[in-house]
């Protein structure tokens, strides 16, 4: 009998698998056909945070662009997108025909997302008429101070900014902030700080408890949080992609 | 296809999620794919007496809003393969359950499931609606106690006539009694109702009687289902219950006052 060392056909061991993830990323919602007024106020943002935008995949939302300003010019946008160092992949919202402009510049047409920043954005920048990424950078920030204990099943969103809270955080409670959330007490709920992609974001607290923390996106449940670093001052934060957990 | 079955009670704190951690645990033992969620939005326990409140990361809302999908928010049991929990959330409220969402996460669930238990929320409204809604089978828990066997009634009532089953005039859902925390020495002195009692009033199959158990909230405590709990009579008795459901016949336990012995009774305890 022959020893054959290759597994028989049909049986050949897997060289991929396919998965699912989900990933938070900086979307840019066009309010304005003029090109040049992008270029120019996107530039400016852009020199703000160099390092946020550098091979950056951004999504380029059409959901608001308004009827009257005619065509999306996509390969000057693209073009400008690239140039600034961005990687735009997708669209999202807008019309078929610019679905199809789309796809004819080889971006991925994304379904709608039930987006919760949506209602900020368009009374924000409708005067201004300029496009803008809907991330932390360029908005005047604002603090979000709490002195009342946060109670189980309460959710809080300081937009724009940091959060501060001086009282305990209950289980089954949830703290968002675009900014830091600093936690002066015990932190039993949930934090997730640079909620809409901030990855300089931190969360400070005295008594690390919580369920679950994250910073733009990147989380870790209780569980997997060592035992030494629960009920102590911590802080969280992102290093290249990594969320660590220190000790202060 | 799944057999869909709501723990409901009518009456709260009568012990809906205690039984269903120990029914789902149960099925689950026995072999068969088994998910368990929790209906109660805004006062979700249900991760809690299941010990994976650390492990949630999406919750029930955020799959009927495609925020995730299910199986980011299933949690797989730890000490059971076969089964999952699918926790409610806590920061939002019963509205965000729509009747199309559930259905869509329950005919999703339906593919790859034997049983999906649905722990109700207390009362008659909205949460308690969603949750048996779309059910095949109905525990309904009662305590020996008058106000908790009038609420029961009430719920049957609304099984009967708002549930799917009843709306497209299919099979009735198969409705099942679980009598919890029963003292049989009470029952003797007349203080509580009794199994004959409460049946005279609801009419119902007696799935199990459970007794009145220290262990219970030893479980919950230790985020542990009672049924793990093999030495204590609640954990039995739930056993036996899960039996009865899947068919197999079993007389009633701890429902009789326990005769002590000689020797107890001349030594005391």
């Amino acid at each position: 009998m022959a020893v054959n060392s290759r597994p028989p056909a049909g049986e050949a061991p897997p060289a991929f698998e396919l998965k699912a993830a989900g990933f938070t990323l900086p979307v840019i919602r066009l309010l304005n056909g003029d090109m040049e007024a992008v270029a120019e106020q996107i530039g400016a943002k852009v020199e703000q945070a160099p390092d946020f935008f550098h091979n950056t995949p951004v999504v380029i939302d059409l959901g608001a662009f308004p009827e009257w300003a005619g065509e999306v010019e996509f390969p000057l946008l693209v073009g400008l997108l690239r140039g600034y160092g961005m990687i735009p992949f997708g669209v999202r919202g807008g019309s078929k025909a610019q679905h199809a402009a789309a796809e004819a510049m080889d971006l991925a047409v994304l379904g709608e997302a039930y987006s919760r920043s949506a209602k900020a954005a368009p009374a924000a920048a409708s005067a201004a008429g300029a496009a803008a990424p809907e991330t932390g950078h360029g908005a005047v920030p604002t603090f979000t101070l709490v002195t009342r204990p946060v109670r189980s099943g309460q959710s809080i969103y300081a937009a724009g900014g940091d959060l501060s809270v001086i009282a305990p955080v209950s289980s089954g409670a949830e703290l968002k902030a675009d900014g830091n959330i600093h936690v002066y007490g015990v932190l039993r709920g949930r934090a997730q700080a640079g909620h809409r992609g901030n990855v300089e974001a931190r969360i400070f607290c005295q008594d690390l408890q919580a369920e679950l923390v994250s910073v733009a996106g990147h989380y870790r449940v209780a569980e997997n949080i060592p035992a030494d670093l629960r009920g102590v001052p911590v802080q969280v934060y992102l290093d290249q992609k990594i969320l660590r957990i220190e000790k202060i | 296809m799944a057999r869909i079955i709501v723990i409901t009670s009518g009456k709260g704190g009568v012990g809906k999620t205690t039984t269903s951690a120990a029914l789902s645990m149960g099925l689950a033992q026995r072999g068969h794919r088994t998910v368990v969620i929790d209906f109660d939005v805004g006062l979700r326990n249900l991760d809690l007496i299941m010990g994976c409140e650390r492990r949630v990361v999406y919750d029930f809302v955020n799959v009927i809003n495609h925020e995730a999908n299910l199986n980011q928010a299933l949690i797989r049991d730890k000490r059971c393969d076969n089964l999952y929990v699918l926790p409610a959330s806590q920061t939002r409220d019963k509205e965000a359950l729509t009747k199309e969402g559930v259905g869509r996460v329950l005919e999703e669930l339906s593919q790859g499931y034997d049983f999906i238990v649905c722990d109700s929320p207390a009362g008659i409204e909205h949460g308690a609606t969603m949750a048996m809604y779309f059910a095949d089978d109905a525990v309904v828990v009662t305590n020996p106690e008058v106000s908790s066997v009038r609420d029961s009634d009430r719920m049957l009532g609304i099984l009967a006539s708002k549930s799917r089953r009843a709306e497209t005039n299919a099979e009735p859902i198969r409705e099942f009694l679980l009598l919890t925390r029963y003292d049989p020495q009470r029952v003797e002195t007349g203080e509580m109702l009794s199994v004959k009692d409460v049946q005279d009033i609801l009419s119902l199959n007696l799935l199990g009687v459970i007794p009145e158990s220290k262990a219970v909230l030893t479980a919950s405590n230790s985020g542990v289902p009672v049924i793990l709990d093999r030495e204590s009579d609640a954990g039995q008795a739930y056993a036996d219950a899960v039996c009865r459901f899947l068919g197999e016949d079993l007389p009633h336990r701890f429902i009789q006052v326990e005769k002590k012995g000689f020797f107890n009774r001349l030594f005391g305890g």
